[in-house]
């Protein structure tokens, strides 16, 4: 068995209780983010937007976590069902097992690197399992939504914004 | 300017937003309840209601006009869509954008009008049996929705946008058309998607729907069609139940809506739904099954001058040369058209992240995207997808991407790239994971030959669903026949894209407004006892 198979197996088989178990915490459906899972959302947003925050300590920090928010609302406007399965899917990634087994870091997601959580995102955008796959898609559209449906983001990509007049 | 919406209210028509209802609601009652403010269910009103029809609308979505549209993304997507226009079929491999709210679509689309093209109705009628629809027979009827939507050529100049694909194809001999717009007064804005702030867009939110309201009609909002009852072959009632303010959370209030017939105008993903709710009758299992969606794939240009895709009307040139290539069951044809840009929309389609899309973004009053739209339905491969009910009752469409698919995708990849470099474009990407993009039709056309096609990899959306409700000359292979009615239950239509037996082709609304108001005025006709209308 190659080592890509045997990690298939691994991954299909500790994934899958590892995501019913999330489920389960999660079935009284969509709430406010946990601190873990801000943290977790906040290291995404970083390596997502790297180059488009800026660098400078503080700022950045700021910016970060005025898209997580926003991340927030936009799943608050997702279905229920699709709610549910962010749900599952961050749980999944701010728990300690599964954080060491599908994402492979064993730190915590605050100590992580942005050079860290760009290779783990690049690992689901290549992966060939689907749900890993499809996990990136989201948290992709997730945060490149919520940073450029801000007014304040436009400028850099020369966006006038909507016009403006006799309406 | 003027929110004619608003005015409406205020002089009296009868609008109930059911998630500020405090009890339930069972003494509503009309001659036709229709489910969808859409395409189908804005026709549908409208010519019932001239008839002298009581009319009650049911709109999951909200009541929003131009006084809301404030052209951001931020706020339209999740007012104004399903799901916050981030609606997926159930691998999440293919994002649907799709209208939810009064005028559905219609509110949001980009105007694009097209009739159902002969080669269709040609298909429809050798494999469905479907002889009383002819492009001949339903000229009339696209007429007059053509003449009361104002669908007319665009006589403003393309934007840049568009330009890019009539200039790539004038240098490469290949044929493009101008794309009829259902405007009046357009300003020429290019927030088509958002909803039109300005009252331009011949919607059926701006015209069929107040034209019902005027004559008495009752809309009803945040209210979503659960389940029909039926004894024998009779619907008695729709059960509703409202949501609440967020337009996503049942309230626990139900409405109760009795009628003659029953309309349903849900879209090819809701109509099916409530009918798998409802249990009608299905015995061939045909609900839901053949659901189309004309998967489009994507390809972004970087041009040597400023393309500012989001300003301007959003699609003003196509090209069918390539629908044009085989037999229409042979290999699929596509249909080009161009995407206005916007920064979300833009930034989350497109491939990548860090330094990498930041580049790209930068580069966005650059940017230049061709749609490539494939004709499913018709290759014997090419069954489409299926809708089922979710754990919820809601539905989930499962649409898997066969080979036929992704061949038909590469030639489309293939065609746009070299058109885009035919217009001058310095870059040009397939939207796909592993593409990060060539600067010459020489190294695109290499490149885009051994890309691996495969669903996530190489994205794939769609605005354009259609099917599920099929319609036949016999309950064997169809939901309903040519005129929309239902094969088992006597007083039940299906008025929307839904009762398309394959895709089109073309950008679906002015398909759907013909076919429906041919089939609302024979219905008007049958319910009044009076002779079927003039037209053929």
């Amino acid at each position: 068995m190659n080592g890509a198979r045997r990690q298939f197996l691994r991954t299909g088989l500790a994934g899958g209780l590892l995501l019913s178990f999330c489920g389960w915490l999660n079935a009284a459906g969509a709430r406010p983010f946990a601190v873990g899972e801000r943290e977790m959302l906040a290291a995404i947003a970083n390596a997502l937007l790297d180059g488009a925050l800026p660098s400078e300590r503080e700022a950045r920090r700021r910016l970060v976590e005025r898209t997580v928010d926003a991340i927030g609302t936009e799943i608050a406007g997702l279905a229920l069902a699709t709610q549910k399965e962010l749900g599952e899917l961050f749980s999944l990634m701010v728990l300690a097992p599964g954080r060491m087994i599908i994402i492979g870091v064993g730190k915590s997601w605050r100590a992580a690197s942005v050079a860290e959580v760009a290779e783990f995102l690049q690992s689901w955008r290549t992966s060939r399992l689907s749900l890993l796959q499809s996990a990136y898609a989201a948290l992709h559209d997730l945060t490149f939504g919520a940073w450029y449906a801000h007014p304040d983001t436009w400028e850099a990509i020369g966006y006038p914004g909507p016009p403006r007049g006799y309406f | 300017m003027n929110d004619p919406i608003r005015s409406g209210l205020a002089g009296g028509w009868r609008h109930i937003d059911a998630s500020l209802l405090t009890r339930n609601l069972t003494t509503l009652e009309a001659d036709v309840v229709i489910v969808g403010t859409g395409a189908g269910g804005g026709v549908t009103a409208e010519l019932l209601s001239a008839a002298g029809l009581r009319v009650v609308l049911v709109e999951e979505g909200p009541l929003r006009s131009s006084a809301d549209f404030k052209m951001r993304e931020a706020e339209a997507y999740p007012e104004l869509y399903q799901e916050s226009a981030a609606r997926k079929t159930s691998d999440k491999a293919i994002n649907i954008l799709q209208g939810r709210c009064v005028g559905g679509s219609t509110t949001v689309n980009w105007t694009s009008s097209f009739r159902t093209p002969p080669e269709v109705f040609d298909y429809w009628q050798r494999r469905f049996g479907l002889r009383q629809l002819s492009s001949t027979a339903m000229s009339s009827w696209f007429a007059v929705m053509e003449s009361k939507l104002s669908v007319r050529a665009w006589e403003t100049p393309p934007n840049p946008n568009n330009r890019v694909l009539v200039a790539g194809s004038e240098q490469l001999g290949i044929a493009t058309g101008s794309i009829r717009r259902n405007v009046k007064g357009c300003w020429n804005l290019g927030y088509c998607g958002m909803g039109c702030p300005t009252n331009a867009k011949q919607s059926m939110l701006l015209t069929t729907i107040p034209a019902a309201l005027a004559r008495g009609a009752t809309l009803c909002t945040r209210l979503r069609g659960e389940r029909l009852r039926f004894a024998g072959s009779r619907i008695s009632a729709l059960e509703c139940l409202a949501l609440q303010a967020d337009g996503i959370r049942p309230s626990g209030r139900r409405v109760h809506l009795r009628a003659r017939h029953f309309v349903v105008a849900a879209g090819a993903i809701g109509s099916p739904a409530l009918l798998l709710r409802s249990g009608v009758p299905d015995p061939q299992r045909l609900l839901g099954s053949r659901t189309f969606l004309h998967p489009v794939v994507i390809s972004a240009a970087l041009m040597p001058d400023r393309v500012d895709a989001y300003a301007g009307a959003p699609q003003s040139i196509y090209s069918d040369h390539f629908l044009h290539q085989a037999p229409i069951d042979g290999p699929l044809g596509f249909k080009l058209e161009a995407a206005p840009l916007h920064p979300v929309l833009y930034a989350t389609t497109l491939q990548g992240f860090g330094e990498a899309h930041v580049r790209l973004m930068r580069e966005f009053t650059h940017a230049n995207v061709l749609l490539a739209l494939l004709r499913d339905g018709f290759h014997p491969e090419s069954r489409g997808g299926q809708v089922r009910l979710g754990s919820d009752g809601l539905p989930v469409l499962d649409y898997p991407l066969g080979e036929a698919i992704w061949e038909a995708a590469r030639r489309a990849l293939l065609a746009m790239a070299e058109i885009q470099f035919a217009a001058g474009a310095r870059w040009v990407s397939p939207v796909h994971e592993a593409a990060t993009g060539y600067t010459s039709w020489a190294e695109a056309r290499k490149g885009i030959a051994e890309l691996p096609l495969k669903p996530f990899v190489c994205r794939v959306v769609s605005a354009h669903v259609m099917g599920g409700c099929a319609m036949a000359d016999g309950a064997q292979r169809g939901v309903v026949d040519h005129r929309g009615r239902h094969f088992w239950l006597e007083n039940l239509s299906v008025h929307d894209g839904s009762v398309f037996p394959t895709s089109l082709g073309v950008n679906p609304q002015l398909s759907i407004y013909g076919l429906t108001a041919r089939n609302a005025s024979l219905l008007a006709a049958e319910l009044l006892g009076r002779p079927p209308p003039l037209i053929p």
